[in-house]
């Protein structure tokens, strides 16, 4: 019987199916999308942090600031953080779910993630409809 | 003389990181803030739109504004920062990378929470 140790040479062993085998499932998709939202806002801390300083610092960094948000890529990248944040805080919430214990047969979960999607979608829409119509 | 102490009372509530279920715990209570205190966030952002500046600064350092927005960022820095440990783990597998990048992630979240949160004072209690 040929012993090897792994090392050296490689005995044949069959490899689990690598991520771009699977087909990708909804659920399996809002964990990346999850894990993606999560590294985005990350980053998008820096615009926070941005903000507070330019109010700290006085008007004129301020303004700078507003005038930033205004431009087509400040408001752009302003719509992104509003969903990225939605869907962020939805999975979070499908989460809290999951680690009750809850909502683990096919169709809840499946229910959830498109779930958490759709409801990503509604809010940021609600927030820029109500900004845009002057609502708020 | 060796330990008297049992393998299992060695690894009994501990996980191979020493920490047990601290990260799990942290990143879930964390969570629950930020998911508050981001709608309040939104919340602030939308209702300081158009306003000038003088109109944002005093709103800002109203303690009812600054107290919640100081919980967000300190909140909100621990949250990205073990989120971020995670994703640094799973994906960084050289030794040296690993620990160097784990390093700059706390010094991020570290620069981002006291920069926010001087801000935040500075417009409270500053001239």
């Amino acid at each position: 019987m040929a012993v090897t140790s792994g090392r050296g040479v490689r005995p044949k062993r069959p490899l689990s199916p690598h991520l771009q085998i699977y087909s990708p499932l909804i659920n399996m998709v809002m964990s990346i999308v999850h894990r993606m939202t999560g590294a985005a806002l990350y980053f998008g801390s820096l615009l926070l942090a941005w903000w507070l300083i330019a109010a700290a610092t006085g008007p004129d960094a301020y303004n700078y600031f507003l005038s930033w948000c205004d431009t087509w890529l400040g408001k752009l990248v302003l719509l992104g953080y509003t969903w990225v944040l939605m869907h962020h805080m939805m999975g979070g919430i499908r989460h809290f779910i999951w680690d009750s214990g809850h909502g683990y047969d096919l169709e809840m979960v499946d229910l959830l993630s498109w779930g958490s999607l759709a409801a990503s979608l509604a809010l940021t829409a609600i927030v820029w409809i109500a900004v845009a119509m002057g609502a708020v | 003389m060796t330990t008297m102490r049992t393998p299992l009372k060695k690894v009994r509530y501990l996980g191979s990181a020493k920490e047990g279920a601290d990260h799990f715990w942290k990143q879930r209570v964390t969570a629950v803030a930020n998911l508050f205190l981001g709608i309040f966030l939104v919340w602030l952002i939308v209702s300081l739109l158009g306003a000038d500046y003088a109109t944002a600064k005093q709103k800002l350092a109203h303690p009812l504004i600054a107290i919640p927005l100081l919980g967000l960022v300190l909140s909100g820095a621990v949250h990205m920062r073990i989120g971020m440990q995670v994703i640094i783990e799973d994906y960084v597998h050289g030794e040296g990378l690993k620990v160097v990048a784990l390093m700059l992630n706390t010094f991020f979240a570290i620069a981002i929470a006291l920069a926010c949160v001087f801000s935040i004072l500075k417009l409270s209690f500053g001239a």
